[in-house]
């Protein structure tokens, strides 16, 4: 009996230390991985603030060397950042707020078990998932619609992403009872009243995470308006990034200062570090804020559809 | 019948009215392009339209499976999309797995913080990085390196061997944490008594990973692997466009990068469009087997 329960303790004792290395090495590789993702990032951190002498020299590793901030001071004073950064922030603005105002509706009338229609229209919306015509006609829709170069071509061919649509319909489904439909229509509420009255203000959260996915899509797309705009004044921030970061192409020609040309050429690494800082910034700072919505839009977006 | 429809629409014409809007688009965005690839059986002429240009049949298609490209373009997406498959979904599964196994709740949220925040960083700035961190001379490839060797690497863009390599990897290096979100949360539903179960009877933690974890996120990996077959076909075009240069073209050239080249870049929009639908019919196939294929497996289903 005694030896029976001494050897289990010592069989505990043996387990508990292989557990103990096994949870040491978990953190371990989870260190090593957050190592991973940091070391570059780190790295355009520093190479922005550092002298940029010093970066072309490659001599930047993980700290600024020389601190300066000449890159950024270069950067601002280069015309398109300012305009592409302008019209990303139109482009993020308005278009979020078509796509979350469109969402809804769509959603809503899905979301109603007494709408004699909705598996109908599931069916069309789910179908557009699996089976697109791809990018040749889309592009003659937008040309024949007369969209080609207006703001219109970047907002609308995106208007509304059949993911989010389910992520909603399902978040009201499951978040909003069906008796409260049942009793809004027996007291002789309509579905627009209902829609206003209950619906907008109790999907709040699901608005807001549609909106961040929305958003976020709005500010880091390119291709759209690659396709689809050839005028510069209309470029999203995006569009000019892939000139300079992607082509190498700062536009010397709209640089009117010959100084200013001049310093471009010299510094073209480090002024793209800075820019990748710039553009990348506002989500970077804004993430871990509303992190928690994030993770609950991809909870909802996993119930099945 | 008719009577009955009559009724409901009645009874439901305010539903329908807020449809109005989300219709007619998926109407002119979604269904209105399926029309227009009729011009793949067509020689589009501008005059002509997606309408009155004249037939021609198979044409367009024929000439693709005939042309040199036909198999490189095919094989390059196939082997990128499946080598990206495989990597996101394994690693992203591993890392849930072991975060999932960690007791440390503050150190577990500043470790998920910073591995989803490369998440939104977009492609056009990502491809910007991998320029910038892998410039063999001023990049941080280069320096460390030059630092262990002694001397400069040669250029890794301009071999095309490496492209599949830094699409995948880098992909990797900016999804995994995000895509792990998922798996992390279906773990945290995995019921303590079976944990309490396995650990009466002996199981290290190592094994209850392996046989109490692992099976309780089975049907979630199954879904999302379906989901991704359906993608298998469209694999990354914003991303390797912009990694694509003419060095390393032999590799980079897919399936949809071909379509923009030849149809927007050469305006030969029919033969652009055969292919496109080629590539969208062969996409349809791959997740209705994929589907069938979890149903009769596992009784997971998409729809």
């Amino acid at each position: 009996m005694k030896r029976q329960s001494m050897n289990r303790s010592r069989e505990k004792a043996i387990r508990g230390a292989s557990d103990r290395r096994f949870h040491h090495f978990c953190v371990g590789i989870l260190i090593f991985l957050t190592i991973v993702v940091l070391l570059p990032l780190m790295n355009i951190v520093s190479a922005s603030f550092s002298n940029p002498t010093a970066v072309s020299q490659g001599r930047v590793w993980l700290l600024p060397v020389d601190f300066s901030l000449d890159s950024y001071k270069n950067v601002l004073k280069y015309e398109a950042v300012w305009l592409g950064y302008r019209n990303t922030i139109f482009y993020t603005v308005v278009g979020t707020i078509m796509n979350v105002t469109v969402t809804l509706l769509c959603a809503f009338p899905l979301s109603q078990y007494q709408f004699a229609g909705r598996k109908t229209v599931n069916k069309i919306l789910m179908f557009t998932m699996i089976f697109s015509g791809g990018m040749i006609p889309s592009y003659l829709v937008v040309k024949e619609l007369h969209m080609l170069n207006t703001v219109w071509a970047v907002l609308v061919p995106g208007l509304m992403s059949a993911y989010n649509v389910i992520i909603t319909r399902n978040y009201i489904e499951t978040n909003i009872p069906g008796e409260l439909q049942d009793a809004a229509r027996v007291d002789g509420c309509s579905p627009v009243k209902f829609f206003r009255n209950f619906i907008l203000p109790l999907s709040r959260p699901i608005i807001a995470v549609i909106a961040m996915y929305y958003a976020v899509g709005h500010w880091n797309s390119y291709f759209n308006a690659f396709l689809y705009l050839n005028d510069r004044e209309l470029y999203p921030l995006q569009l000019f990034l892939r000139d300079i970061l992607v082509n190498s192409r700062f536009d010397s020609s709209i640089v009117e200062d010959p100084e200013m040309a001049q310093i471009i050429q010299n510094q073209a690494d480090a002024l793209k570090y800075s820019i990748i800082v710039i553009a990348t910034l506002p989500l970077m700072c804004v993430y871990p804020l509303v992190q928690k919505h994030f993770v609950k839009g991809i909870m909802v977006g996993s119930v099945k559809g | 019948m008719r009577k009955r429809m009559k009724l409901a629409l009645k009874r439901d014409w305010q539903y329908w009215l807020f449809l109005v809007i989300p219709l007619a688009y998926l109407l002119i965005f979604a269904y209105y392009p399926l029309l227009g690839l009729q011009i793949a059986f067509r020689n589009f002429t501008a005059k002509g339209g997606i309408w009155n240009s004249t037939w021609v049949g198979l044409k367009h298609f024929i000439n693709f499976f005939e042309s040199y490209q036909f198999t490189r373009v095919i094989g390059n997406t196939l082997i990128l999309s499946l080598y990206s498959l495989v990597v996101n979904t394994v690693i992203p599964i591993g890392f849930a797995l072991l975060f999932n196994c960690v007791e440390r709740p503050r150190f577990k949220k500043v470790v998920q913080t910073i591995v989803t925040l490369p998440h939104f960083i977009s492609v056009v700035v990502l491809v910007g990085i991998i320029m910038q961190i892998f410039n063999s001379r001023t990049g941080l490839y280069g320096i460390i390196l030059e630092a262990i060797t002694g001397s400069y690497p040669s250029d890794i863009f301009a071999k095309a061997g490496n492209f599949r390599h830094i699409y995948v990897w880098s992909g990797a290096w900016q999804h995994f944490g995000w895509s792990a979100i998922i798996y992390i949360a279906a773990l945290s539903g995995v019921d303590l008594n079976l944990h309490e179960a396995a650990r009466i009877d002996g199981a290290s933690r190592l094994q209850r990973v392996r046989y109490v974890d692992f099976p309780h996120i089975k049907s979630t990996i199954i879904l999302l692997l379906i989901m991704d077959m359906g993608r298998i076909m469209s694999v990354g075009f914003e991303k390797v466009f912009l990694l694509q240069n003419d060095l390393n073209r032999s590799a980079s050239e897919l399936i949809s990068t071909y379509v923009y080249q030849v149809g927007l870049a050469q305006s030969n929009y029919s033969y652009a469009t055969a292919i496109g639908l080629f590539n969208s019919v062969i996409n349809l196939i791959l997740i209705l087997a994929a589907n069938k294929l979890s149903q009769r497996v596992s009784d997971t289903s998409l729809w």
